[in-house]
């Protein structure tokens, strides 16, 4: 009984709301819950991976409110009041993002597993440098 | 996967300082977390708490005043680079953010954090070491300011007490003329050795009246190196 209550008091539930690639999501989380496993185990969304895990390689990356971060190592409680977006909403209404089809055009893959991450962090660039010089891309 | 924890989230100084006081070693501050949530992940560290400092709107502002220019503890390296003021009185300080890992840690890493979590593989202290630059902290109902030289005591330790908070870091304008640089050099995003260089010349721009020079990631924490500097004497440009 002791063990059973000490737990309880221990838990701490931060009751957050945000969107997701649109949709309104209110959910309980737990301080140390990472944003990357509510995408992918509480909300199914799974094309953003675990990969590194300490914010290097960009596989885990999602757009905060337009900007990229690393979704292994940012604390879910973090996307409260904010606009997450995934890879799986960057395609609308059934229809590729532009990036998208380019990727498939020039098979800009390798083995695809932190393409949803390249995607994203092009996003990013063009939607503010639409045009950009080779030196801005690298 | 992260140990669990409780979270504090104070929207003053003060309320920060004394959830500090009484929470000890149990508690951390939380600002950006790119470097505290890394150790926590791998079990180096532990905290009952974590005390999200972000909360407290005050401590993200980039003001300049009298020859000064205040960098808030909470700035992220985002920030600091596509800040216009930095771009035109400091480029050498956002050339150095805009290196920094990479562009999802600068979205989130604060200038405070990076400076606190004193990783001895970090830019900011090495250049901010050149600029004079002094360092804010403060705790309930006391403040005060602490030159760059004396922050740093070891590998991740720093001379703020239990209880304080780094609020903030001011940068002298270099003088002119004066030039400014930090170079680094290391294997993907962590330096293996950074230097930062600023260089005064006389009205003339003929001699060097002072050179500092400092050097960081080759030992527990950044330091000036005056053998270089004392170089300048014999130099005529």
């Amino acid at each position: 009984m002791r063990n059973t209550l000490s737990k309880r008091k221990a838990t701490q539930i931060i009751p957050i709301s945000f969107t997701v690639n649109g949709t309104w999501q209110e959910i309980d989380v737990e301080p140390q819950e990472l944003l990357l496993d509510v995408i992918r185990d509480r909300l199914g969304l799974t094309g953003s991976k675990r990969s590194c895990d300490m914010q290097v390689c960009g596989a885990c990356t999602v757009l905060l409110d337009g900007r990229p971060v690393s979704s292994c190592t940012l604390l879910a409680f973090e996307a409260r009041d904010r606009e997450v977006l995934t890879i799986e909403g960057v395609a609308q209404n059934g229809r590729l993002h532009p990036l998208q089809e380019a990727f498939i055009e020039k098979g800009g893959f390798q083995c695809g597993f932190c393409t949803p991450g390249m995607i994203l962090t092009a996003k990013v660039l063009l939607d503010g440098n639409p045009d950009p010089s080779e030196a801005e891309v690298i | 996967m992260l140990r669990r924890f409780r979270l504090e989230e104070p929207e003053s100084v003060d309320e920060t300082s004394d959830l500090l006081a009484r929470y000890g070693e149990s508690a951390k501050i939380y600002a950006g977390g790119t470097e505290l949530l890394l150790a926590m992940k791998e079990g180096l560290v532990h905290y009952e708490r974590l005390v999200n400092i972000k909360k407290i709107r005050s401590l993200d502002q980039i003001t300049t005043e009298n020859g000064f220019i205040h960098i808030g503890a909470l700035s992220t390296h985002r920030k600091l680079v596509e800040s216009s003021l930095l771009r035109e009185r400091l480029p050498a300080l956002v050339g150095m953010e805009s290196d920094i890992a990479n562009i999802r840690v600068r979205e989130v890493g604060t200038l405070g954090g990076n400076l606190c979590f004193a990783e001895p593989h970090a830019d900011p202290g090495t250049l901010l070491l050149v600029l004079g630059a002094r360092l804010f902290a403060a705790k309930r109902s006391s403040n005060r300011e602490i030159p760059v030289e004396q922050f740093f005591v070891d590998a991740y330790e720093t001379c703020l007490e239990p209880d304080e908070i780094l609020t903030g870091v001011r940068v002298p304008l270099p003088p002119r003329p004066s030039g400014v640089a930090y170079l680094k050099f290391g294997y993907l995003e962590r330096p293996s050795v950074g230097v930062a260089v600023r260089v005064t010349l006389d009205q003339t721009r003929e001699s060097i009246v002072e050179a500092r020079v400092a050097v960081g990631c080759a030992g527990p924490v950044p330091r000036r190196v005056e053998e270089a500097e004392r170089l300048r004497q014999p130099v005529l440009l």
